[in-house]
């Protein structure tokens, strides 16, 4: 068929007979989607075959992994607040999505994954790459079908694409057999707007936006916590507006980072485990709490016996059932964060704390001198994961998108990278998937390519995706590595020397030459050993006009602090 | 303080739907005691009912999360005392036993139990009532000799008199509003 004559969007309500497969590209582009992640294989092949059709208006990457692919979409939605789409084929190809939906479930990401079945006649006889991938995506997806008749197609695609960005977004996986691929069919298409079942923001209570501020307007110690929720509804400067008006001090989760600007004066750092100083004590010294599009996860909260008992706590947050899950919510303002906080800027009057928000920098200065200082400008021969992280963040201005892996380098860079644009923060949060930050940063570069996207991984989780080098290669996408290397599984070996008595279980790595490996891959590479070659190795990286990598031996048994020890108060964080 | 709860879930009738329900519970560690499923009074909405035992703490956590599921359109938890509820139980008892003459009978009428079929081998007997009812019946059928024993799942109805289709209405109209 001649690629010029297709139709593309398929607005009209004029009707097109065509096949499962091709009405699959078809829903796609009528959802406005141009970028698709994917590997094929048998049973998604006349999805495949359609595609090649399509070449012009839809651009697949061909991933290496196809978990890969999901951590790609993940970080394309992520910057650019579109919904990723992934393809993959039955058995292996679908199972090798499930960490990357359990990372989009738990990180609240849209996806919406394709995966090619065997033929419907065949489900349940244990064909060959069978596996029941409704079954075993259930745990992990928001919501998921199986369509074995071609005319279910559009449908299905238009209401996986409504579950996966509407409410608290999430991943949605389609399983469409081989049979309903090559049935034919009538193609229309619906966008969804509606699901009986499904309300995915509720009204906001007036009374209860009140009550809220009344609390706030009688608060002499309030305190604001900015999870990633104000990023989804884009609630940012309705926020902003909130702490202004009423002098609120606020903080960041780690999903809530870059929502405002790392410099805002009201600014005071990173929450939990390994965040700031003084948001951590000051949870437990505050008067009201308030909480927008956060979930208290554990790593957020420490020991909950012990947390911000002595506050009145309002929860924002779109997900009722977030709502008293942790952390019991005196009042809970179950809506969207940019309708709620945009309400109470409305009833909220104008106020002043200023020795509250001071009490913040003297905690801050104690921070500096015990921990920063050292991690910024070091005295030792050693590099500080701190100290690259933060001259790479310099030489952007804040207008960089930095993605991380897990682990250590994910915290210091979490702590020293700094910010001025929203959507700039990509990393596996909730999951804590090692290997996400490759595949992540090329999804993010793609769904934002006229900016500088940085990688900062650390040696472990980087050979767990490396083979999305050639991914990085083909696509020829800038995406900038920095891999720091200490040949160990730091953060793991950090707590064995902290907690398990110095045991370091399988945690130092002898590693391969990372150089050579990119090469290899054809992507220009460089290593920095020295402090002195710093400068140049991040300068050579960042001037480049294609993709690069960089890795830099930083010192091999630095720890991450501040830390509040697990089932620690945050009150308890240690600085050293 | 630990006791039976009893989960009314209102769904639409998809496939998969009761696995994505159960493994809610399976994460929690939550043993599903019983569970039925039948149509509601509303068309097309059907309609779970199980029985757990747990703290209502967790159980509000766990009524939210099952409500989340995109295909539930309510979910709801009770104590006994806002119900009322049945289960069925069939006995299967060999013919023998009703040679045992008047004894045999005046369990089964003391009971409020009744004969649903007389073969030429065996009986098989129901009857309706709470679990401790029908646990007694059993023990109590014990020495006639009890081939089969089967008990249904707790079909309850809740004492509230909101209808569901109120709740429905609600829902939609909080579509509308925040469309």
């Amino acid at each position: 068929m001649d690629t010029l004559t297709k139709t593309v969007g398929a607005e009209s309500k004029m009707t097109q007979t065509m096949s499962g497969a091709e009405a699959v590209i078809q829903s796609l582009l009528a959802e406005d989607v141009d970028t698709v992640f994917g590997y094929p294989g048998g049973a998604i092949m006349p999805i495949y075959d359609a595609l090649f059709d399509y070449q012009h208006f839809i651009n697949h990457v061909l991933v290496r992994h196809e978990q890969g692919a999901t951590h790609a979409a993940q970080g394309f939605a992520r910057v650019s607040g579109r919904v990723g789409v992934c393809f993959a084929t039955s058995g292996p190809g679908a199972t090798n999505l499930i960490t990357g939906l359990a990372d989009a479930m738990i990180d609240s990401n849209p996806l919406v994954c394709i995966t090619g079945q065997v033929a419907s006649h065949l489900l349940g006889t244990d064909a060959f790459q069978e596996t029941d991938v409704l079954g075993v995506s259930m745990a992990v997806t928001k919501w998921n079908c199986q369509v074995t008749k071609a005319e279910d197609i559009p449908g299905a695609i238009a209401k996986a694409f409504y579950i996966a960005r509407s409410g608290r977004p999430g991943p949605v996986l389609i399983d469409i057999t081989k049979d309903a691929q090559f049935g034919q069919l009538d193609f229309s298409y619906e966008p969804c707007e509606m699901i009986r079942s499904y309300v995915p923001r509720q009204k906001l209570y007036m009374d209860r936006a009140k009550e809220a501020a009344e609390l706030i307007n009688n608060a002499k110690k309030p305190f604001l916590l900015v999870g990633q929720g104000v990023i989804l509804a884009q609630a940012e400067q309705e926020v902003l507006n909130l702490v202004e008006k009423a002098d609120i001090p606020f903080a960041w989760t780690l999903m809530g980072l870059s929502a405002m600007p790392t410099d805002h004066e009201l600014n005071m750092g990173m929450l939990g485990m390994h965040g700031n100083y003084a948001p951590n004590i000051k949870t437990n010294e505050c008067d009201v709490l308030i909480a927008v599009g956060m979930r208290f996860d554990d790593r957020v909260t420490g020991d909950v016996s012990k947390y911000a008992k002595q506050a009145k706590v309002i929860h924002i947050e779109i997900d009722p059932a977030e709502i008293d899950k942790i952390i019991p919510a005196d009042v809970p303002l179950v809506a969207d964060a940019k309708e709620a906080v945009g309400a109470l800027n409305e009833l909220v009057l104008p106020n002043k704390h200023a020795d509250w928000v001071n009490s913040f920098r003297e905690a801050a200065a104690i921070e500096v001198e015990k921990v920063i200082t050292q991690d910024l400008f070091p005295q030792k021969e050693g590099m500080t994961m701190g100290e690259v992280v933060r001259s790479v963040s310099q030489k952007l201005n804040g207008d960089g998108v930095l993605v991380t892996d897990v682990g250590q380098h994910q915290m210091a860079a979490s702590r020293y990278f700094q910010f001025n644009k929203t959507r700039s923060n990509v990393t596996s949060g909730g999951l804590g998937t090692m290997g996400f930050a490759l595949p992540a940063a090329l999804g993010a570069k793609l769904g934002c390519p006229e900016r500088e996207v940085v990688a900062v991984i650390g040696d472990g989780g980087f050979q767990m995706t490396l083979q999305e080098l050639a991914t990085i290669f083909q696509t020829n996408a800038a995406v900038k590595i920095l891999i720091l290397n200490n040949n160990f599984l730091g953060m793991v070996r950090q707590w064995q020397q902290l907690f398990f008595e110095k045991r370091y279980s399988f945690t130092e790595m002898v590693n391969p030459d990372f150089v050579k490996i990119s090469e290899a891959y054809g992507i220009p590479a460089l290593k920095v050993e020295r402090r002195e070659n710093l400068d140049e190795g991040i300068k050579t990286m960042l001037e480049s006009e294609g993709p690069f990598l960089l890795e830099v031996i930083v010192e091999k048994e630095d720890n991450v602090f501040p830390m509040v020890p697990t089932g620690a108060a945050v009150s308890d964080i240690r600085l050293e | 303080m630990i006791r039976k709860y009893t989960i009314s879930i209102f769904t639409e009738n998809f496939f998969g739907l009761l696995n994505r329900i159960t493994i809610i519970f399976t994460r929690r560690r939550i043993n599903i005691e019983s569970l039925t499923v039948s149509e509601s009074e509303v068309k097309g909405v059907h309609r779970y009912t199980l029985v757990i035992k747990s703290e209502e703490e967790k159980v509000k956590k766990l009524v939210k999360q099952i409500e989340k599921l995109v295909d539930v359109l309510k979910a709801f938890y009770y104590i006994n005392e806002e119900t009322v509820f049945q289960e069925i139980a069939l006995y299967k008892v060999s013919t023998h036993a009703l040679k045992e003459g008047r004894n045999f009978e005046r369990l089964i009428r003391d009971h409020h139990a009744r004969m649903l079929t007389v073969e030429s081998e065996f009986v098989v007997i129901e009857k309706t009532g709470h679990k401790e009812e029908t646990q007694e019946l059993l023990r109590q059928l014990q020495p006639f000799g009890v081939l089969e024993f089967a008990r249904s799942g707790r079909v309850a109805v809740s004492k509230p008199m909101k209808k569901l289709s109120s709740y429905l209405r609600e829902m939609e109209e909080e579509q509308l509003v925040t469309a």
